[in-house]
């Protein structure tokens, strides 16, 4: 089977709708799939990879330390949003240390979230060839 | 072209789920192929036999049913995102001890690995949801 250039984009909390558990869960099919899998937050959806997320109070199960796998899924592409960011005010120190070893460099733990502009967003969208949006 | 389709939202709840079939069938009208319709999150409600609509107002179960049946369409619900919304066809339902199902003639249920093979077999893959 060939490989494509697969992108999630993820819009919403991870709170409140089921779209982002949902989203996570099609990330990890697509991985086994062995397909060129990349990540996108943007909107809300920069709170889904925010850190020290409780969400005991509204009875709901805390995924969000699944995002720390998607490096072992050899998914090591978490493209965020920096307008999202800042309209919230938050900053890359708000997330979760998301990291992959790079098994070209020694395995070497290197950072998996990459902070995008509207227009590297948009460039990076180009060179997609599947996009899902949650 | 070769289409996936995936639908992710419910019918009469929101309007993806009547433009997602509307853009189907006007794809299947100019001769593309529909490689699969798949259906996830809160579109996987639109694989029950058991809604009944105003009289005056749309099928959309059904639709999805005629459509499939004219065109041997491939309509696939998630399994997991099925399990959590009570859709569930006879082997399935038996599996989890339920005394009834209601899957729509022509849908079938399987996993998501039937969406990710629809966007890599395809030419396009369109999303209808939120």
């Amino acid at each position: 089977m060939s490989t494509k250039n697969f992108l999630f984009v993820n819009r919403k909390a991870p709170y409140g709708t089921i779209y982002a558990l949902e989203s996570l869960e099609v990330v990890l099919i697509s991985a086994a799939f062995e397909q060129n899998v990349s990540l996108a937050f943007i909107d809300d959806g920069v709170y889904q990879i925010t850190k020290g997320q409780n969400s005991k109070g509204i009875g709901m199960k805390n995924f969000s330390p699944t995002y720390r796998a998607l490096g072992d899924y050899d998914i090591t592409k978490l493209y965020v949003s920096s307008e999202s960011l800042a309209e919230r005010g938050l900053t890359v120190d708000d997330l979760m240390e998301l990291t992959y070893e790079d098994a070209d460099d020694d395995y070497a733990e290197k950072p998996s979230i990459i902070l995008a502009n509207r227009e590297e967003m948009a460039a990076m969208m180009a060179e997609q060839e599947v996009i899902l949006s949650f | 072209m070769k289409y996936t389709i995936l639908v992710n939202e419910g019918p009469y709840q929101h309007q993806s789920a009547d433009t997602a079939l509307q853009f189907t069938r006007a794809a299947l009208e100019k001769g593309h192929e529909i490689f699969r319709v798949f259906f996830y999150h809160d579109g996987v409600n639109n694989g029950t036999r058991l809604t009944v609509p105003p009289a005056d107002d749309r099928l959309i179960q059904k639709a999805w049913t005629e459509l499939a049946e004219k065109h041997g369409l491939d309509l696939v619900i998630c399994i997991a995102a099925a399990q959590r919304r009570g859709i569930m066809d006879a082997d399935e339902a038996k599996r989890q001890g339920l005394d009834a199902n209601n899957i729509a003639p022509g849908f079938r249920i399987s996993g998501l690995g039937q969406l990710v093979e629809g966007g890599i077999q395809s030419d396009r893959l369109v999303v209808f949801g939120d």
